[in-house]
């Protein structure tokens, strides 16, 4: 209505609106009526008739040439409603030529719009633009330098370049500034074109007008992202051009919102950003501007917070500098701690950015990422999930990855539902802690996600079930696969699920499903009947299906029991015996032949349990050895390799390395690779491959593969030349279920149980002391909930038993800890190592405020150096480092640094330590701190229960979780 | 760099379509929609920033502006700033403002080829070129006093130039 109500207005001031734009009343008409239009539908009819009514208008002969611009103006808004207006694009193209500035700027407009840079017409246009290139009137220039900008390709190009080269010395600066853009936007289309031109940009950069050498930044970030080392004299340059912008050296007309050139800045702060990336001396040149500008950032207004998130950025990238660091990080936390959800988009931006240097910054912000993970905003949401994939470590992957499973299930996007779900795989594979969870998991994804994750994650999976995890233990191994039968029985009600899950199911169905005798042969013959009944299914999963219930009989028959075939599992091998396709005919017919045999010849086609068998490929195919030999004697051509036949190299690897990673888990003979129709018909099994191999020419996929992952793996030429090779690529998977490669856990256990054996009979005070401790501290902090602390505890404080974990538990239990096989999460939580998370669970627990620092704090330990004595001389050292820092004990634990072997040591000689010095305070009852006292203690007497706990694991422990996170 | 300036109504009706990477007119028609449905399933006092690479593809993100019954939406890849984007709708719907007083949607619809005048002078090829509306209303104006007097001086040649352009 008040849209009616304006053009009511428009109408009665007349054709005023028109006075400045020289429009029609029959497009006002348009507009109104398209605006008036109730349904789509009409909209179109209306757009129609119009295009109708143009077509045959502009066809007219001798129409005044303002009625066409009129004409032309239409069309563009009909296109821009979604009609087809090619048949005007000739006369749009007319209208360039046109003298009238007014008709030859609607007229580029237009082929602006209308053109594709290949478009045919565009020959017709290159004569003009070069000649309003040359033109007087600036304004003609302009446009025909937008209309360039749009229109050349690659190929004209060197038609317009000399003119627009030119025009960087145009007396007008806005011309000079649109011409560096223009020369840009070549780069961009073609970036040899103007490659001899990089000095004239260099040049720009001491334009006399500002906004001239601003443009010139956009072409320069593009070099200095292709190759940074070229521009690092300019390093000083930019320096000096930001801080003169930055002490508002430029005329006021620069200014925005009373910031000094803030786009200028930010371009300025992304260049220096890319040339101090890794490089301590350049970075030492910018620290100086960097906390000038951070000094001077007004944060009132939004442009400048983005100069200061760019300053984060900046500082993010460089060489990290400690007060630089300070300064980011206080920005940050103002960020996090705006209302605005803009601000608080960038400031999990900059988090993630800056935990990469520092990674215990995390930590005093956690309830702001826990804020911002179950905020309404989707935007804000994602961007904190990718701050938590970035920060997720071995102790926190279960919170991390069930929150992300929840959130994928939730969404309906199914771009972004792939993308979490090989998010939520990629952690699954390297970080899970126990296999039981890494199968859960999975499961979770796969019912939700089924359809839209990598078929290798189903491959690995099937892998993980059927090889165990690498240990010798075949009883926790079959427990694993007999609970992933369980769980897919029960999961195969569910009504629908994607193929790709179903295929799973089927093959460890058929592989185990028998395996433990919990359930019947029919039972299983008979579910997987239902999968394809049940199940809207493809062939592959018949296939599977199929494979299995022949699986399954063989085994029956191996043992030397007999067979009975259900009706249904009947017909569905009659169904597939008269399949279309040949591969479902013929595994049925596989099936029923196997049914004749008898038990030896069954057991030997499928033997029980064989899926992990290495099936030996002889890729050389040695066993022709002697064949080849004997032709050669007999006169015929050796075998030349392809490449050599053709003479040129990298014919043979041009398969992407998606492809070979895809096909790595499926059984590839290279040689099938390239039917190609070879010159000289040679023999082709005359190569006795030992030649080929060494000829294979790597090098152009190396060269591919370091693109994509150089940033990430530092692999360097051998290492993914080896990867590249002939060989069936497993070794991603190998490498994430491989042996355990940490097995120092064990006697670091013992001895920290020895130490606590025979004591404890003072530990229950200890205990219930803590505990009112624990509840006094909760009650301080009503205002956070408790829910959101445990998560922010479980989302962070793990960093803490991080460093302890790794080396202890890892992902598979270690056999010296005995009762733990089975309640593995149990098990975790007892290993000797995460006693400091337990410690540490107190302190969180009051984290809103900040406690007082004071010297008291360190008596404990003053204490203690005196009560351990010189004999222990190792220990005393290690205390009194630690000792230094001791009120932020927590901080050193939460340092993210690796895991080395020194460190968890050190740390399992503190707290050893601080239990005997709660052995003295009992009799010394030394005077503790005000604050920390009582929380020392309640971790000490933690500590001591955790170890009577992790001697002889009750039922206490749930109890003690209970405690602790409330 | 910027990929698409988009202005559109609450219903989804595309009111200024400027893409620096052609598009065809399907296409076209089909981004619109997909940003219209997102931006439609967003409730109010949200952030800004929506990440586009389903749309746009991989890398891009866009930033709005919820104004009266429009939308303004800018395109851009990881080269730029997102508070800085948003600062630059702020330059653009300011410059409309200064030049339509009060602006309004049919403003927009009717002026389209002025709307184009002025984002062409604030973005260039997908870069940004000016920041100061007031010099983007200069430039707008200057645009249209040349305009205007190149007219009436080409009456004359009318003829000639007519029969040149064929």
């Amino acid at each position: 209505m008040e849209q009616l109500k304006t053009i009511g207005r428009e109408l009665a001031m007349g054709s005023q609106g028109g006075a400045w734009a020289g429009q029609s009343k029959e497009f006002l008409d348009l507009v109104k009526s398209i605006g008036e239009a109730r349904s789509k539908a009409e909209e179109d009819r209306i757009i129609l008739l119009e295009i109708e009514t143009l077509r045959r208008r502009i066809a007219e002969p001798d129409v005044p040439r303002r009625r066409m611009k009129d004409y032309i103006i239409r069309l563009v808004y009909a296109e821009m409603l979604g009609h087809d207006a090619s048949f005007g694009y000739i006369h749009a193209v007319k209208m360039t030529h046109d003298d009238s500035l007014a008709l030859k700027r609607t007229g580029y407009l237009a082929v602006t719009l209308f053109l594709s840079d290949d478009h045919d017409l565009i020959i017709l246009i290159i004569n003009t633009i070069q000649k309003d290139l040359r033109s007087d009137n600036y304004l003609i220039v302009c446009a025909a330098l937008t209309a360039a900008c749009k229109l050349i390709n690659e190929e004209t190009i060197p038609a317009v370049l000399p003119q627009v080269v030119d025009l960087l010395a145009h007396p007008k600066e806005a011309v000079r500034k649109k011409a560096v853009m223009a020369l840009h936007r070549f780069y961009q289309r073609s970036p040899s074109s103007v490659s001899h031109l990089i000095s004239n940009f260099r040049k720009k950069l001491c334009d006399n007008d500002p906004g001239v050498m601003g443009a010139s930044l956009y072409p320069l970030f593009d070099f200095i992202t292709e190759d940074v080392n070229s521009y690092k004299d300019l390093v000083t340059s930019f320096v000096s051009v930001l801080k003169q912008v930055a002490e508002r050296k430029l005329p006021k007309t620069y200014d925005y919102h009373q910031m000094p050139a803030p786009f200028i800045q930010i371009k300025l702060l992304k260049i220096l950003a890319l040339l101090g990336s890794g490089d301590k001396q350049t970075s030492g040149h910018i620290y100086n501007v960097l906390s000038d500008i951070f000094r001077k950032c007004e944060t009132s207004s939004n442009i400048g917070n983005a100069v200061l998130y760019e300053c984060i950025c900046c500082v993010s990238s460089i060489y990290p500098n400690a007060k630089l660091m300070d300064s980011a990080i206080e920005a940050t936390s103002k960020f996090l701690k705006s209302d605005s959800h803009n601000l608080k988009y960038m400031g999990i931006d900059s988090l993630g950015r800056l935990i990469k240097i520092n990674p215990d910054i995390a930590e005093e912000h956690q309830l702001a990422v826990i804020d911002c993970l179950e905020d309404p905003d989707d935007t804000l949401k994602r961007k904190t999930f990718e701050l938590l994939y970035k920060m997720t470590k071995s102790s926190n992957v279960e919170v991390i990855v069930d929150r992300m499973i929840d959130y994928m299930i939730s969404i309906n996007d199914n771009h972004y539902k792939t993308e979490i779900a090989s998010r939520c795989v990629a952690l699954a594979e390297q970080f899970a802690p126990s296999n039981q969870w890494f199968i859960q998991t999975m499961n979770k994804v796969f019912e939700h996600a089924g359809d839209l994750v990598n078929v290798r994650v189903a491959h690995n999976l099937m892998r993980l079930i059927s090889e165990g995890f690498g240990e010798d233990d075949e009883g926790a191994d079959s427990q694993l696969r007999s609970s992933a039968v369980d769980s897919y029985l029960r999961i195969l009600g569910e009504p629908k699920l994607p193929s790709l899950f179903l295929q799973v199911i089927c093959w460890v169905l058929g592989e185990y499903g028998t395996a433990d005798g919990k359930y019947a042969v029919s039972y299983i013959i008979g579910k997987l009947c239902d999968v394809t009944e049940a199940h809207l299914c493809n062939d592959t999963v018949k296939a599977y299906a199929i494979s299995a219930i022949m699986k399954i009989c063989a085994f029956e028959i191996a043992a030397g029991r007999k067979v009975e075939m259900l009706p249904e599992c009947q017909s569905f091998i009659d169904e597939l015996s008269a399949s279309h396709s040949t591969d479902l005919q013929q595994r049925a017919y596989e099936l029923q032949a196997l049914l004749s045999l008898d038990s030896q010849a069954v057991g030997s086609v499928l033997p029980l349990d064989a899926s992990c068998e290495d099936i030996e490929v002889d890729k050389e195919l040695s066993f022709l050895n002697n064949f080849v030999q004997q032709s050669i004697e007999m006169g015929a051509n050796p075998y030349l390799p392809e490449s050599e036949q053709l003479g040129m190299s990298g014919v043979s690897n041009f398969r992407s390395p998606y492809q070979q990673e895809a096909s790595s888990h499926t059984l590839r003979f290279e040689a099938y690779e390239l039917p190609k129709p070879s010159s000289i018909p040679v023999i082709p099994q005359a190569s006795v491959l030992t030649q080929t191999r060494d000829l294979v020419p790597v090098p152009g996929t190396t060269y591919y593969r370091e693109n994509n992952l150089g940033s990430k793996l530092p692999t360097g030429p051998e290492a993914s030349s080896a990867d590249v090779g002939i060989k069936l690529r497993l070794d991603g998977v190998q490498k994430k279920w491989g042996k355990p490669t940490y097995s120092s856990s064990s006697s670091g256990a013992t001895s920290a149980e020895k130490t606590t054996n025979g004591i404890g009979a003072h530990q229950d005070g200890i205990r219930s002391q803590s505990r009112d401790t624990v509840y006094d501290s909760r009650r301080q902090q009503p205002e956070v909930s408790a829910e959101k602390q445990r998560l922010a505890a479980s989302l962070f404080s793990s960093s803490a038993s991080k460093t302890e974990k790794k080396p202890t538990s890892g992902q598979r239990m270690p056999k010296g800890s005995d009762a733990n096989a089975e309640k593995s999460s149990v098990a975790r939580s007892v290993s000797p190592g995460n006693s400091e998370v337990k410690t540490a669970a107190p302190d969180l627990l009051d984290f809103g405020e900040p406690v007082p620092i004071s010297a008291p704090t360190i008596d404990p330990f003053k204490e203690l150096e005196g009560l351990i004595g010189p004999a222990q001389a190792v220990i005393d050292n290690s205390i009194t480092t630690s000792g230094v820092q001791a009120p932020d004990l927590m901080a050193t634990l939460y340092m993210d640094t690796p895991p080395s072997g020194s460190r968890s040591s050190s740390s399992g000689l503190v707290s050893e330590g601080v239990y005997s010095t709660d052995k003295g305070s009992h009799t010394a009852k030394p005077t503790p701190a005000v604050k920390k006292g009582p929380n020392l203690q309640d971790a000490l007497g933690k500590d001591a229960t955790v170890r009577q706990v992790g001697v002889t694991p009750t039922g206490n422990n749930p109890n003690l979780f209970r405690d602790l996170l409330g | 760099m910027i990929r698409a300036v988009i202005v559109m109504n609450t219903q989804g009706k595309p009111r200024l379509l400027k893409f620096y990477d052609f598009q065809p007119p399907e296409k076209q028609k089909e981004l619109i929609r997909s940003v219209f449905a997102v931006l439609s399933g967003r409730p109010d006092n949200v952030s800004n920033f929506v990440e586009a690479d389903a749309i746009f593809g991989p890398g891009t993100r866009l930033v709005y502006k919820h104004l009266a019954t429009l939308y303004f939406i800018f395109v851009f890849d990881n080269s730029e700033n997102e508070l800085a984007m948003l600062d630059l709708i702020q330059v653009f719907v300011e410059t409309m403002d200064r030049c339509f007083k009060n602006v309004c949607e049919l403003d927009i619809v009717f002026n389209f080829n002025k709307m184009h005048a002025i984002v062409d002078e604030i973005i260039f090829g997908g870069q940004v070129l000016e920041t100061s509306s007031e010099q983007v209303m200069k430039a707008v104006e200057e645009i249209s006093r040349l305009e205007k007097s190149s007219n009436s001086i080409s009456f004359v040649p009318k003829a000639v130039s007519g029969r040149f352009g064929r």
